[in-house]
């Protein structure tokens, strides 16, 4: 191949991977009201289209149109860099997850994947880390008394949760000796050989995290409406509130690509007699199962309170990952 | 570094990577310095990754962007620092004094930089780096075996400060609390 035709591959991979994100966004957003009115025995929005699939499109319309407001105690430049900030790391992590194995087009072999890094998964943590400025700088600069709590609130949960987040995946690199994903994925192969099923623990503390991390129920302390209006968003409206809406939803989807990929095998065929469905199905079935617990969870269970949030993330999640961590390490040095 | 791409991208990252941090000293906005910090480290991780030294250029980013950035950041607002706080132009004798010191110090590390460093670089983009620079095992092997003793006294110098910083911060348990406070 040539540099052009690399580059070539490489900007379409780019926008179609950027275009799907986008539209799963908006389309879990519809997702996230049906099942929540489904759970709660109500109709949800089916009126725009059938079953209300045109309801994001006019989500969508609705905000551009509405007017932008900016505080007039705002820092100017700040309030309207806080959007981009939060979205450019929640979109920037699909740079690096296997969407599926390599397919030939027209001749050409394309890997389903933007870039093949040795060190992905540190890629993933790299940019995850950098997440919490966006919340920070949103309710710092919005200049009102909810949204820096707020953004206090979700920053120092952000910062605490991220130590078992990182820790919970340890168990897993050290059974699998890298830190790439593409080789992670070719580990797991049938359902028996997932990494759920070896670091369990590490699962469950990778999940609870990951909830944490997007500031999702029933850790969405920052965004708590009955205390602080909607927290570090209070302020925002119209399309820079849309953009935190999309941050917020492809960082849940982010999540769930790379619990994917680190315990569930990406886009490896669980089963044999269902080798039918394609790859990239697979993966699709098993980020939109995620997903769907994602939004069971928050229409299951009640939101903390703020300490009992820090003592469980401190004092459970943290000492639980750091054993699991030394305890497959144990059992790595004995065999 | 072949091609002109990898040069283009070197070269931008170097800039940014020296505005970055010239921005950071030149505001008067606490805030907007740590961003400027932030942006200062994102394009020295940038140019770690030039050199194939991509695991220091993610814990360039995990450690400092992303942890100790993050803390500072939060210090500012919790303490809400403006535009202000760090006092305006200073008037009167004292800031040729002020200006006398730093000319000093800054000419200091120009003498030193330029007696020591400089004569040993070998220069050229390819040279900066030797081979398995800022390779995990490599990373991980000098860890643990030749600064093993500096990397823990570290470690222990960081609990320290951690344990300090809870004895201060944490409430005399026989005082009242802040009125206030309680409904």
């Amino acid at each position: 191949m040539t540099i052009t035709e690399i580059t070539i591959i490489a900007i379409a991979k780019i926008g179609l991977v950027i275009f799907v994100v986008l539209t799963a966004c908006a389309y879990a957003t519809l997702a996230e009201r049906r099942l929540l009115a489904f759970f709660q025995q109500r109709i949800g929005p089916n009126v725009a289209g059938p079953f209300g699939l045109m309801q994001p499109l006019a989500d969508g319309i609705k905000l551009a149109m509405k007017e932008d407001i900016r505080p007039e105690k705002a820092e100017k430049y700040f309030y309207s860099l806080a959007p981009l900030i939060t979205f450019v790391p929640a979109i920037l992590v699909f740079a690096v997850i296997p969407f599926g194995d390599t397919v030939e087009i027209f001749g050409y072999k394309i890997d389903m994947v933007i870039s093949d890094l040795n060190l992905g998964i540190l890629f993933i943590f790299a940019v995850t880390s950098l997440g919490v400025y966006g919340v920070m700088l949103a309710g710092w600069s919005s200049g009102s008394k909810y949204s820096t709590l707020g953004a206090l609130r979700a920053s120092a949960q952000m910062i605490s949760y991220e130590v078992a987040y990182g820790l919970s995946i340890i168990g897993v690199l050290l059974l699998a000796q890298t830190f790439s994903l593409k080789e992670l994925i070719s580990q797991q192969v049938g359902f028996g050989g997932m990494y759920v099923w070896s670091q369990p623990i590490g699962f469950g503390i990778f999940i609870t995290c990951a909830i944490a991390e997007t500031n999702r129920s029933p850790f969405d302390m920052a965004e708590a409406e009955s205390e602080l209006v909607a927290g570090y968003l209070t302020e925002y409206s119209s399309m820079r509130f849309g953009t935190f809406t999309v941050s917020e939803y492809a960082h849940m989807i982010a999540v769930s690509a790379v619990a994917t990929t680190i315990f569930f095998g990406g886009w490896q065929t669980p089963f044999e007699f269902l080798g039918f469905i394609p790859p990239v199905m697979w993966f699709s079935i098993k980020v939109a199962g995620f997903m769907f617990f994602y939004f069971w969870i928050r229409a299951t269970l009640p939101r903390f309170r703020y300490d009992q949030l820090m003592n469980f993330g401190w004092k459970f999640l943290f000492p639980l990952a750091l054993l699991n961590t030394m305890a497959t390490a144990g059992l790595r040095l004995l065999k | 570094m072949e091609n002109t791409l990898d040069i283009i991208v070197f070269w931008v990252s170097a800039a940014f990577a020296i505005g970055g941090a010239v921005m950071m000293v030149w505001q008067r906005n606490p805030v907007a310095s740590a961003l400027f910090l932030i942006l200062s480290l994102i394009s020295q991780a940038a140019l770690f990754v030039q050199l194939d030294a991509v695991f220091v250029a993610a814990l360039v980013i995990i450690i400092y962007a992303g942890a100790i950035i993050a803390l500072f950041l939060f210090v500012i607002m919790l303490l809400n620092l403006r535009g202000e706080s760090f006092g305006g132009r200073s008037e009167g004798p004292g800031r040729f004094v002020k200006l006398g010191i730093a000319s000093l110090v800054g000419a200091e590390l120009v003498y030193i930089i330029s007696m020591s460093i400089i004569p040993k670089l070998e220069l050229g983009l390819q040279k900066a780096a030797p081979m398995n620079f800022g390779d995990v095992k490599l990373v991980a092997g000098l860890l643990y075996s030749k600064y093993l003793y500096p990397f823990e006294l570290t470690s222990i110098l960081l609990l320290v400060a951690i344990v300090g910083a809870v004895v201060m911060a944490k409430r005399d348990e026989n005082e009242k609390p802040d009125a206030d406070l309680v409904e």
